[in-house]
């Protein structure tokens, strides 16, 4: 892998290595990903598409899973932290 | 209008790579799908940074150059039965056709709940491992790894090499056990060898044997972690904690497509013959979700199962014997690293089980079961399915897996509806 991509978390551009994870992407910004629904802050449990807490907002979609999605050049990205 | 292949490999891991690459030998029409973005698995998940061992390089460029077989990535099994599946993919949902299945769909970590795990910066072992290996900011970090298993030191060893401070592995088993694990690996020389190197790797990170974390503090996000340590309890204040008790199969599938599963505690594995063929005609299963052994007996398990899902005359014989060597070890590894009691009952009845609902372990207590506590309390029901409370569940109170439902992950309604809406399907090819 070589090169950079460029999102936008939570209004705040950001740069990542080409083939990093959303999670990657967000856990510059946040550790908190979401809240439960308690409210409790929660963030990547598992890293492999299992525990569901890493769910964010990905270009207007909710509940994406953050480490199941690589970032693409553009991408917006809203967590409920 | 549904697509039609001769053999669907699903997971593409090692076990699915070699069933895949088997199958085509044998001249099927194949699809390998995978919920992830890329094949490999979560052994030879890609790194950002470092490239994957040869071995996994050339077994990926074997599968994903082949012509008889597509990689379906970012896919996900919603449904399946009578050699049909139901898929969903970046581009929406699809009915997929089969002759024969292959079920390699590998393992998660368990975890077990401990006051204070869902604090963000409380990951699995397992689950920072491939974080990490994706970008994830771990550079100068203070990280502690803990749980059970070799996989511990290979994720501890992941993790320093992509810059983390490991300051400690914290390993549940008595030092008592891990001499005996030690005594017994030289009889696997590819083991010990790779022991040797992680041992170099981790440098003089301590490796604190017959300990485990009790809790996780913190505010917001996590700040320390408090150790029962052989000589009292203690605290290392780090950013991140990376918990893991070892590994549980994947059966979801298995048990929606009606497969004989045996189960011991969350060690629960699909049943199959010697080729690998499951109690459902045309449904095999390999690697991890047959219980846990490792990449080497994945691999082979995998060849076994492409060529018998194939229709193939297979070299079950010349296989075999490696086969049960491979098994063997696992066998080592699960008796050297059994989880003391104690690390089983560390959530309070105030302590989050269920994750998705917010569920406390004391609310499911006194249920007869899984079905019961769900039904009861919600625990089980939100997101994950299950997949996270389940396993706890079934090493804390004992209760046997839930059966699988559909859909098998949360999907797009969309998605359900338009490959069953004649108008919207594409033309046969």
């Amino acid at each position: 892998m070589s090169g950079v991509v460029r999102a936008e978390i939570d209004g705040r551009a950001i740069e990542v290595p080409a083939g990093a994870s959303v999670a990657a992407a967000v856990a510059r910004v946040t550790a908190v990903f979401r809240s439960s629904v308690s409210g409790t802050p929660r963030g990547p449990l598992c890293g492999m598409g299992v525990c569901f807490e890493c769910r964010v907002t990905i270009d207007g979609v909710p509940d994406r899973r953050a480490c199941m999605e690589l970032v693409r050049d553009g991408m917006r990205v809203r967590t409920r932290g | 209008m549904a697509e039609r292949y001769q053999t669907i490999v699903c997971g593409a891991g090692p076990a699915g790579l070699a069933a895949a690459i088997a199958a085509a030998a044998a001249g099927a029409r194949i699809a390998l799908l995978d919920a992830q973005p890329h094949a490999g698995g979560q052994i030879w998940r890609p790194s950002v940074r470092y490239r994957l061992p040869a071995r996994a390089r050339g077994m990926l460029a074997r599968a994903l150059n082949n012509g008889r077989i597509e990689f379906r990535p970012g896919t996900r099994v919603v449904a399946a039965g009578d050699g049909e599946m139901l898929v969903e993919s970046a581009t929406g949902g699809a009915r997929l056709r089969y002759e024969s299945l292959v079920i390699a769909t590998g393992a998660r970590e368990l975890y077990l709940p401990f006051r204070g795990w869902t604090l963000p910066g409380v990951t699995g072992a397992g689950g920072l491992q491939a974080l990490a290996k994706q970008g994830w900011p771990i550079a100068g970090k203070r990280v502690v790894v803990a749980g059970t298993g070799p996989l511990l030191l290979a994720a501890a060893a992941t993790l320093r090499r992509h810059g983390a401070r490991v300051l400690a592995v914290i390993e549940q088993a008595a030092p008592v056990a891990i001499r005996r694990f030690l005594t017994a690996v030289p009889g696997w020389p590819r083991h010990a060898l790779e022991a040797l190197a992680l041992r170099a790797r981790l440098g003089s990170v301590p490796y604190r044997c017959g300990e485990y974390v009790a809790a996780a503090h913190g505010t917001i996000a996590l700040e320390a972690a408090e150790v029962h340590g052989r000589e009292g309890p203690y605290r290392i204040e780090c950013d991140h904690l990376a918990v893991g008790y070892g590994l549980v199969p994947n059966i979801e599938l298995a048990l929606l497509l009606g497969c004989r599963v045996d189960a011991a505690r969350s060690a629960v594995r699909v049943v199959t013959d010697d080729s690998m063929s499951t109690s459902v005609p045309g449904v095999f299963a390999a690697g991890e979700v047959r219980g846990v052994a490792g990449c080497a007996a994945a691999l082979i398990e995998g060849e076994i199962a492409g060529y018998a899902a194939a229709g193939a005359a297979r070299p079950v014989a010349r296989l075999a014997r490696r086969r049960a060597r491979a098994r063997r070890f696992a066998a080592l590894i699960e008796g050297c690293f059994a989880l003391d009691e104690r690390v089983r009952h560390l959530a309070d009845t105030d302590t989050i089980l269920c994750r998705c609902e917010d569920v406390p372990l004391g609310a499911v207590q006194g249920h007869p079961d899984a079905r019961s506590a769900k039904l009861a309390t919600r625990c089980g029901m939100g997101a994950c399915q299950g997949r996270v409370c389940g396993a706890a569940l079934a090493e804390i109170l004992g209760f046997a897996p839930d059966r699988a439902r559909i859909p098998l992950f949360p999907v797009a309604l969309s998605s359900l509806v338009d490959p069953f809406t004649a108008d919207t399907a594409e033309p046969p090819p």
